[in-house]
């Protein structure tokens, strides 16, 4: 205590008395929007990351060379305005936006953009893994070294002039344009880059870069990293496009969801996401606005056909058949919710309105059972605890609704629940010892290989089959230069799946964020795409 | 004391090494490992050997073994697996966000639990002796979840009084000079937010200390009891002196000793606490982080931190076996 009392006479206040922030912003003319994530971002440079909330950060910090439309998971111009695909598919052509800057006053040209795709493809190995590059080792298939790199798409990149670069890939890569839409490909300050990171670094998660100047061209510049309580960024008055209406913004990390509803109720924070469907009414009831994301997820009840009677096609059909999707729906999905048919949702391209459905007969279900010899068979169920992903909000109520329209059939469910990671993921993805189970995806980005490519790309051990004609072609869908040629195999994909019955897709859940009454100009995307410039807190 | 000091500190360094054996064997027997959980839902068999191949998890055991321990000899905890950032840098900057937390809970419990605790006993069988021994009966069954979200529902959404997320109001532009929020208010001055922080404290202070509250009440009452008994009291008041002087001098004194064991216990138990108040009240402690980083399974993060809360919690058993020398010389002496 002495030495705290020794101390007072020495500690001064960092308040930029002329400026600085109130409570509730006052004091200066926009304001402070503060909104609420799950968790603390991993690191600020997003080339390195692969999770939502680093993207978050990351997107009101940096753009990349393509954006999404407002509200849909499209390709739109941001940083490029405009770009042409070669008819081979090999080289793509960009026009730049002019007289953009970055944060630290150096100009935003070919050169950067350049500099930044050699950067991605010259990763060291110490910073390829999966934890790491995740997004550039997955769609670009490898690096200028290491195991992968016979494989890798990139070729190059010329500024053919300050406003033109021209990528070149190895091979036609479809997805590639709305794959430049993601935060991991976000155009950095090479000068930044230059004078703060350091690649090759023991730990890249921690260089200065990473940590304390990230700098690119959107519409907040950073300021602050306290780890565990905020990231604060201020308004880049130089922004090229609609200057942001707040002046500061701080995005705070509350994991538990009911503490996050309670926060924006409270008016603690102005806004926040993964709102549990349990507190939607309440924090309606209160005068809170709630927003849901259009659906770009998908939710659905997977079969290891490792696992008899799950290898039997009839098995899998009656456990469809028992399935009241809507029910499902209406007892642990939030509102906005869309009944799923297949293995993606109706906006991304192959979607196909003509597969086998399998509608609500429990009938039918009996007599597949009883045709299978099935009938009463014990299956084992896995369902994951302590966790609420975007597609799956509450899994426990989901499971029980499940459990009970298939106990109704005549089966037997034996539940077994893990703790979400690494237990129940291990469980799934990492072993042969699980039954039919709860999962689903979020999609990163408009990309079909992105849905059923993850889910049936390969023999894994979550589905336990080997089917090489599905394997194959899905890899043949891969290789076709153009999202237009590539729709009429993935539509085959998509009704072969549907026939074949690896699970059951059950919903594609509306994630849904809230806001206190005042804040205006959020506009919810459905891959995440969400910049604050135009959001004011009244 | 120094001497008995000194003998309790190279007590400690045998026992840290069994420690961190044993942290070292139980982190790597939780089921699932490091590089599923932290490539989630996108691993891959490829992906998950090149993780363990660049965090040296394919090792052999003995000699990640022997590069922890020679890490920690140079004071070295290593470095989380998940944020990169260095295990004793993180512990540093979260623990005084626990201590503020676990002091406020303490400091509730033991302003509020002795005086209780004391009333009942010199009360006893009276309807308050009663109420008050029902309350903290009641106090010591709640959980903390469940008191937490009572404490939000009643004083955050119904009397909209008190914050209930967070340490500070991010909008506040605060100097942290200790990470002790309140504490750097005081010290610069900055008395909304030394105010704001201490707002802050109160329901995850009131929802970790009600258990601690709870047993000292009852740990209180119990011993003040015995010693009201005691015929050197009898005699004390016999012999005409104060009400007061005898309860300061004669019962309290010697009723304390139990009740400062039973703080000293409750002061290391309040970490295992910190673990679920800190997540429901969104407060950056190294519960949380801990909790959170057991999910990740982030190997020196469990390690480095429950190694550093032994060490903090064996120096705060020393503190309190000295207090005891100065409560009862005959500890002393012993």
């Amino acid at each position: 205590m002495a030495a705290s009392i020794a101390l007072a006479g020495c500690a001064e206040s960092d308040r930029d008395e002329s400026g600085g922030n109130g409570p509730s912003g006052e004091g200066s003319g926009g304001g402070t929007f503060v909104f609420a994530g799950a968790a603390d971002p991993t690191l600020l440079d997003p080339a390195f990351a692969s999770d939502g909330e680093t993207f978050r950060v990351a997107r009101q910090i940096f753009e990349g060379l393509v954006g999404t439309m407002p509200g849909t998971a499209d390709p739109a111009p941001l940083l490029a305005t405009e770009w042409e695909t070669s008819e081979d598919g090999l080289s793509h052509t960009f026009q730049l936006r002019e007289g953009v800057t970055f944060h630290d006053g150096s100009a935003f040209d070919a050169e950067a953009v350049c500099f930044n795709f050699d950067r991605w493809y010259n990763f060291p190995e110490s910073a390829q893994s999966g934890d790491l590059a995740y997004y550039y080792g997955a769609l670009f298939r490898g690096f200028a070294t290491g195991p992968d790199s016979d494989a890798a798409l990139y070729a190059g990149c010329e500024a053919s002039s300050e406003s033109e670069a021209v990528i070149t890939l190895n091979e036609p890569f479809a997805g590639f344009i709305s794959a430049l839409s993601l935060p991991a490909f976000s155009m950095q300050s090479p000068a930044a880059l230059e004078e703060f990171q350091e690649d090759g670094a023991a730990n890249v998660l921690t260089t200065e870069y990473s940590t304390a100047h990230p700098t690119g061209t959107g519409p907040f510049v950073f300021d602050e990293w306290d780890r565990g309580n905020s990231v604060s960024l201020s308004r880049y008055d130089d922004y090229w496009g609609d200057v942001a209406l707040v002046d500061e913004v701080r995005i705070v990390p509350i994991s538990d969801p009911k503490a996050r509803a309670t926060a924006v109720e409270n008016g603690e924070v102005d806004g926040a996401d993964l709102i549990g469907p349990a507190d939607i009414a309440p924090l309606e009831d209160a005068g809170m606005q709630v927003l849901p994301r259009d659906p770009f997820t998908v939710l659905y009840v997977g079969f290891n056909q490792k696992q008899k009677p799950l290898d039997d096609l009839r098995v899998r059909q009656a456990i469809a058949y028992a399935i009241d999707k809507e029910a499902v729906a209406s007892a642990s999905l939030p509102e906005g919710t869309e009944l799923a048919t297949q293995f993606m949702p109706q906006t991304v391209a192959g979607w196909n309105d003509s597969v086998t459905e399998y509608d609500y007969d429990p009938d039918r279900a009996r007599e597949l059972l009883a045709e299978a010899g099935a009938e009463g068979a014990t299956i084992e169920f896995n369902y994951p605890t302590d966790v609420s992903r975007p597609y799956m909000p509450s899994p426990a109520d989901t499971f029980n609704v499940v459990r009970s329209q298939l106990e109704a059939v005549g089966l037997k469910i034996k539940p077994t629940a893990d703790v979400w990671n690494p237990d129940y993921l291990e469980k799934i993805q990492g072993s042969a010892n699980h039954g039919i189970h709860l999962l689903g995806w979020t999609g990163d980005y408009n990309d079909t290989d992105n849905f059923v490519g993850v889910f049936f790309g390969t023999a894994t051990d979550e589905w336990g089959f080997d089917n090489s004609d599905l394997f194959a072609k899905l890899r043949e869908a891969r290789q076709i230069p153009t999202v237009e040629e590539q729709i009429p195999l993935y539509e085959e994909i998509n009704a072969d799946v549907m026939e074949f019955l690896p699970g059951v897709p059950l919903a594609h859940p509306a994630p849904s964020l809230a806001f206190g009454p005042n804040v205006t100009g959020y506009e919810p995307s459905p891959v995440n795409d969400e910049v604050w410039n135009a959001v004011s807190v009244g | 004391m120094l001497r008995f000091a000194l003998r309790r500190l190279a007590l400690l360094v045998p026992v840290l090494l069994g420690l961190s054996v044993l942290l070292f064997v139980w982190v790597r027997a939780l089921p699932g490992e490091p590089a599923r959980s932290l490539l989630g839902q996108r691993a891959t068999p490829e992906g998950i050997a090149r993780v363990n191949e660049v965090y040296g998890f394919n090792d052999p055991l003995l000699q990640q073994y022997g590069s922890y321990v020679w890490a920690l000899l140079r004071g070295d905890f290593g470095s989380s697996i998940k944020t990169g950032q260095p295990v004793l840098e993180s512990f540093i900057e979260k623990f005084p966000g626990t201590v503020e937390l676990g002091v406020a809970a303490l400091l509730f419990a033991v302003v509020l639990g002795i005086p209780l605790g004391y009333y009942a006993a010199r009360h006893q069988g009276r309807l308050l002796d009663t109420t008050i021994v029902s309350g903290s009966l009641i106090g010591v069954v709640t959980p903390v979840f469940f008191l937490a979200i009572l404490l939000k529902l009643v004083f955050a959404n119904w009397l909209d009084l008190l914050p209930t997320s967070q340490r500070q109001d991010p909008r506040i532009d605060a100097t942290h000079i200790t990470n002790f929020y309140v504490l750097d208010g005081l010290l610069t001055r900055e008395w909304d937010a030394a105010l704001d922080a201490l707002t802050h404290l109160v329901l995850p202070a009131v929802a970790l200390g009600t258990i601690p509250l709870a047993i000292i009440v009852r740990i209180t009452r119990a011993a003040v009891a015995d010693v009201l008994n005691e015929d050197y009291v009898r005699t004390a008041e016999s012999k005409g002196l104060s009400r007061m002087l005898v309860s300061r001098r004669h019962i309290l004194r010697n009723a304390m000793l139990p009740v400062m064991t039973t703080i000293g216990l409750q002061a290391g138990l309040l970490f295992s606490g910190a673990v679920l108040t800190e997540s429901v009240f969104a407060w950056n402690g190294i519960g949380r982080f801990l909790f959170d980083s057991i999910g990740q399974r982030d190997y020196p993060v469990l390690q480095g931190y429950i190694l550093l809360i032994a060490i903090i919690y064996a120096l705060i058993n020393l503190t309190v076996d000295m207090a005891y020398g100065v409560v009862d010389p005959r500890v002393r002496v012993s």
